[in-house]
This record gives C-alpha cells, sequence and structure tokens, in this order.
C-alpha cells in the first residue's frame, strides 16, 4: 500500500505530513499512520495496514478442517485459543456436532484465561506507551503463569491450537486443577495492584481522560465491537446475546461506563478481568466429569490404546489422517467474543473435507477502521494512547 | 420470490413486503437466516434493513469464488442488529466477467475497509465506494488471490 492519492491540501509554514509507523514501538506491530498534522494538530489521518498480511484465509481452501485448526492461532497471537474456538464451533455448527460438557467448560476456562493473557499485554504496552513503564513488568510476570498454563495443557506457549474439532487436542494434563487455582487466587490481589499504579495516577489520568472520546452512533456504523463500544455505554457481550460453549450456565457481569474515552476503556477491560476470574473459578469448581472429546468416530480421533487393539479404530484413524472427515454443504457465520471484540467466523462447505471459504471477521480490523475518526482534530501526543486503547493486533488485522 | 418456508420469518416477510422484488431466494439453515437479493437492490435493501429494522451494524462483506459456475462472484453481507439480538446474511450473485456491485457505504461506513477487501483480494468493483484502493496487497500486485484461479504456491499458469 502507498501513500493515499490525495495529497494534503495547501502547506502552510506549519503544516506538515508525518509517517508514523510501520515500525514506531507504539503501533504495536507493523501499522502505519500518515498523520497530516497542523502544528500539534491532527488535520487528517490515513491507516496503512497489510503489512502481515500472509494470506491465512486462501491458506485454508488447501488443508483439512482439522489441520486448519493450527492456521487460527497465527492470526490473533496473544489470544490464540479464542480463535481456535470461534473456527471450531464454526465447524462443529457445520456438522451439527455435539459436544460433552467437560469439553466445553474446559473450552470456557481456557478462554477465559486467554483474555487474561490477552488484556495483560494489552494493559502493559498500553502503560508502557503512555510512560508507565513498570507497569508491563508486572504484567508480563503474570501472564508468564497463564503461558505455562497453556504449555501444561498444549505442550506450547503461544501457538495452542488445543481446541480440536470435536473437543480437545489431548486430555487435560494431571495437576491442572491446582495449577490453576493457584494462579486465580492470587490474580485479583494482582489486579489490584495495577490499580494501586494507574488508577488514580494523576499522570494516568492526565493522558487518558477525555482523550479518543467517540460516540456510540460513530463506533455502530464504524464497525467498532467489544470493550470500546462497552465503555461507550452499550452492553453488548457475545456470551451474554449469542451465548457458546455453555457461557449461558456461568454468572458473570458486563462491565460499561459511559464516558467513552481512553479511561472508560481501561476501566472496563479491568473489570473485565475480574469477571473472567470469577468465571475461571466457576469453570474450574463446576468442572464435569466425562469425556473431552465428541464421540464421533468419522470426526474424532480414536485412542490411542483402542487403535492397538481394535481393527476399526485404526482404519477410522488412517481415514481421519489421511483424507480428513467430510463436512456437509452448507455455510454458517458462527460469533465469539473475544478479548478484542466480534470475532465471527464464516465458514462455507461444498461437502467436501476442506474448506471451500473461510472468512475471517476479526475484531481489530473492524476497531482500526475508527481511528481516523477518532484522532482527527485532536493533538499528536492522543494518538498513542487513542490507539493503544484500541487493543488492536496486527496478525489479527491483516490476516 | 421468498420460499414459503420463510414466510413465517418476520425479517424476511418485511424485506418482502418492502420490496417483492428484492428477494431471489433464501434459506433458514442452522438457525441463520440468508437472504439472496438483486444486486441492483443491494442499497435500497440494506438501508431498509438499518433504519427500519435495527440493523445498525454491518458486521462483514465478504465473498465467495464459485468458479467455474456462473454467475461466479457471490458477495456476503453479515448484519446484525444489537437490540433485539439478530444476525443476517445478505448475498448477492455478481458475475465473473468486469464484477461490479453497488457500494453500501453510504448506508455504513464500515462498509468501506470490507469493500476494499473484497476488490483487493477478489477484483470486485463497488460502484459509488469513496477510496476504492487495495488494502492488504501492495499497489502493483498482479492478481486477486483469494480466486479460485489463483494458485496457491507456485508461479501462475
Amino acid at each position: 500500500m502507498s501513500a493515499p492519492e490525495t495529497p494534503p491540501p495547501q502547506f502552510g509554514p506549519r503544516r506538515m505530513v508525518l509517517n508514523m509507523g510501520p515500525q514506531h514501538p507504539s503501533t504495536h506491530g507493523v501499522l502505519r499512520l500518515v498523520l497530516d498534522l497542523d502544528g500539534e494538530n491532527i488535520v487528517n489521518c490515513q491507516l496503512d495496514i497489510g503489512y502481515l498480511h500472509t494470506g491465512i484465509e486462501k491458506e485454508f481452501e488447501v488443508k483439512t478442517y482439522q489441520q486448519a485448526v493450527t492456521l487460527t492461532d497465527r492470526v490473533d497471537y496473544l489470544a490464540p485459543l479464542s480463535m481456535n474456538l470461534g473456527y471450531c464451533l464454526a465447524v462443529e455448527k457445520l456438522l451439527g456436532l455435539e459436544i460433552p460438557p467437560r469439553a466445553q467448560w474446559m473450552r470456557v476456562m481456557l478462554t477465559e484465561l486467554t483474555r487474561l493473557n490477552s488484556h495483560l499485554v494489552w494493559l502493559g504496552t498500553h502503560a508502557l506507551d503512555i510512560g508507565a513503564m513498570s507497569v508491563f513488568l508486572y504484567c508480563f510476570r503474570e501472564r508468564e503463569d497463564i503461558l505455562r498454563i497453556f504449555e501444561m495443557f498444549s505442550g506450547q506457549r503461544m501457538m495452542t491450537s488445543y481446541f480440536r474439532i470435536g473437543g480437545l487436542a489431548l486430555e487435560p494434563p494431571r495437576g491442572w486443577h491446582e495449577r490453576v487455582k493457584k494462579f486465580i487466587d492470587v490474580f485479583p490481589s494482582r489486579i489490584d495492584e495495577y490499580e494501586d499504579l494507574l488508577t488514580s495516577n494523576r499522570i494516568w489520568i492526565g493522558r487518558t481522560r477525555g482523550v479518543g472520546v467517540m460516540t456510540l452512533e460513530d463506533m455502530l456504523d464504524l464497525g467498532v465491537t467489544g470493550p470500546m463500544l462497552r465503555a461507550a455505554g452499550l452492553k453488548t457481550d457475545a456470551r451474554k446475546d449469542e451465548p457458546y460453549s455453555s457461557y449461558e450456565k456461568f454468572d458473570f457481569e458486563v462491565p460499561t461506563r459511559t464516558e467513552s474515552d481512553v479511561y472508560a476503556r481501561y476501566l472496563v477491560r479491568m473489570e473485565e478481568m475480574r469477571q473472567s476470574v470469577r468465571i475461571v473459578r466457576q469453570a474450574m469448581d463446576g468442572m464435569p466429569a466425562g469425556p473431552w472429546k465428541a464421540d464421533d468416530p468419522h470426526v474424532v480421533l480414536p485412542d490411542r490404546e483402542k487403535m492397538k487393539t481394535q481393527m476399526e479404530a485404526l482404519i477410522y484413524h488412517f481415514k481421519i489422517v489421511t483424507e480428513g472427515f467430510r463436512v456437509p454443504e452448507g455455510e454458517v457465520y458462527q460469533v465469539i467474543e473475544s478479548p478484542r471484540g466480534e470475532l465471527g467466523f464464516y465458514v462455507v462447505s461444498d461437502g467436501g473435507a476442506k474448506p471451500y471459504r473461510v472468512h475471517m471477521r476479526t475484531p481489530s480490523f473492524g476497531n482500526l477502521e475508527a481511528v481516523p475518526k477518532m484522532v482527527e482534530g485532536t493533538l499528536i501526543a492522543n494518538v498513542i494512547a487513542a490507539i493503544g486503547s484500541m487493543d488492536f493486533v496486527l496478525g489479527d488485522t491483516d490476516r | 420470490m421468498l420460499p414459503d418456508n420463510l414466510r413465517e420469518h418476520p425479517v424476511a416477510a418485511a424485506v418482502e413486503a418492502f420490496d417483492a422484488d428484492a428477494v431471489t431466494g433464501g434459506n433458514y439453515d442452522r438457525k441463520e437466516l440468508t437472504l439472496e437479493t438483486p444486486p441492483a437492490k443491494i442499497v435500497s435493501v440494506c438501508g431498509f434493513l438499518k433504519y427500519d429494522r435495527k440493523f445498525v451494524r454491518l458486521s462483514t462483506v465478504t465473498a465467495v469464488d464459485r468458479y467455474p459456475a456462473e454467475p461466479r462472484f457471490e458477495v456476503v453481507y453479515h448484519l446484525h442488529s444489537v437490540e433485539p439480538c439478530q444476525r443476517l446474511r445478505l448475498k448477492c450473485r455478481v458475475r465473473g466477467e468486469d464484477p461490479v456491485i453497488e457500494s453500501v457505504t453510504s448506508v455504513w461506513r464500515s462498509a468501506n475497509w470490507y469493500e476494499r477487501e473484497v476488490f483487493d483480494l477478489f477484483g470486485i468493483q463497488f460502484v459509488n465506494h469513496p477510496d476504492l484502493r487495495r488494502i492488504l496487497l501492495p499497489d502493483d500486485w498482479q492478481g486477486h488471490p483469494l480466486r479460485k484461479d489463483y494458485p496457491v504456491a507456485g508461479t501462475r499458469v
């Protein structure tokens, strides 16, 4: 993508065009903003994305349904399990597959830990951008604990691919309960620590309150979703409005604010972390017993032990691994609430073993479209705070 | 014509009542409503849905390449009404030769980037779009990668 075609109008002595990014530390990846400035005021802002485009949607079309799970991790690499979940739910909807309660609850628990993980990265980097460096160190300390939990479950810290079509990839490891409990018992006090550092900090308030304000109408029209909408007073959350994976059985609040500025978004996300802790605790304590994968030999790989003793299991294993499974013709649009907002998977099947088309409606792409509206007319220093409050991931934007 | 099984569905019936020619097909599958509409009607149907049926959000615009079938492309719109929570899929079939359809940016501003993405990856032109340029790929890129006749790897044949 080159610079916008229309050159900025009349250059006066105070006018200049500033190229922010794609290597700017506060753009959190490779985002380029072309800012047309009048002194320190932003007259016009153009976004340039696509530096991280890797053609993942094309890649889906040559992978079997199960193989493609690994592609979803790479899209939003700060919330890999949310991506896994959205994709698996979409394919399971096409298949009409029933997922056992244990797998559903495990999925809820792990996606909420993912939300914590993602919000911690957001908080740390957002505070770092605005100058509160120590918060970053605290956040990454706790994030490390979460990544270790992911490693315990899946063997991977970031590219987990732990959810598979039909349930989970592996049996939950021995000792997971104590491990998660240990973390979740400590974590609320850690959130208090972050809040001690920021919530009533005069510099923090000065840099965030009244900054990046946007009306709810503009946000809805521009495709903004997630915590940003909730910070503008709209109580919308796919976990409540269109529950998936048993979320209707959990008791939690959807925090909202009405100020719609950077500070309100900060408060909303902090409260979301506390709510996620509640959900994790409920999932952990009430974890149902039973199988962790669906009982459908055409889709789900058989147990290793069965393969050694049963001919059918060996055949099914061979069939699934070599050619995959067929998915009935049709199309679905599955929405989940990712840490960033509405994550939608539009999966089209032509009846074959590979997806005919997968489109990912990623929250970062929708949110970024609102950046010009948010920063135009404000000071350049506010750009950093404003885009930090959006919590976008460029892998999620460019796919 | 609205299929008979959709006559009971309030949204489908409302679109039919708004403009009898606006619905050429549709289905209700896996609890999701899909309506097909002729490309010429897309802006008026979207305007009706946004202002009269509360579909305030456009979730996404994308396309599906049905090559070698004709009409080749399906442009797919996912609409969302927040209160009450409802979703709707609109579909327009567009021909393979010089595919073109009217832009819905006049209804939702968020369509801007989504339509640029469809233009970039499928080569579908959007008439009346304010700024139709490539968005993900470089400006000098040849071809449209999400078309089915575009190879996944290697050189083009």
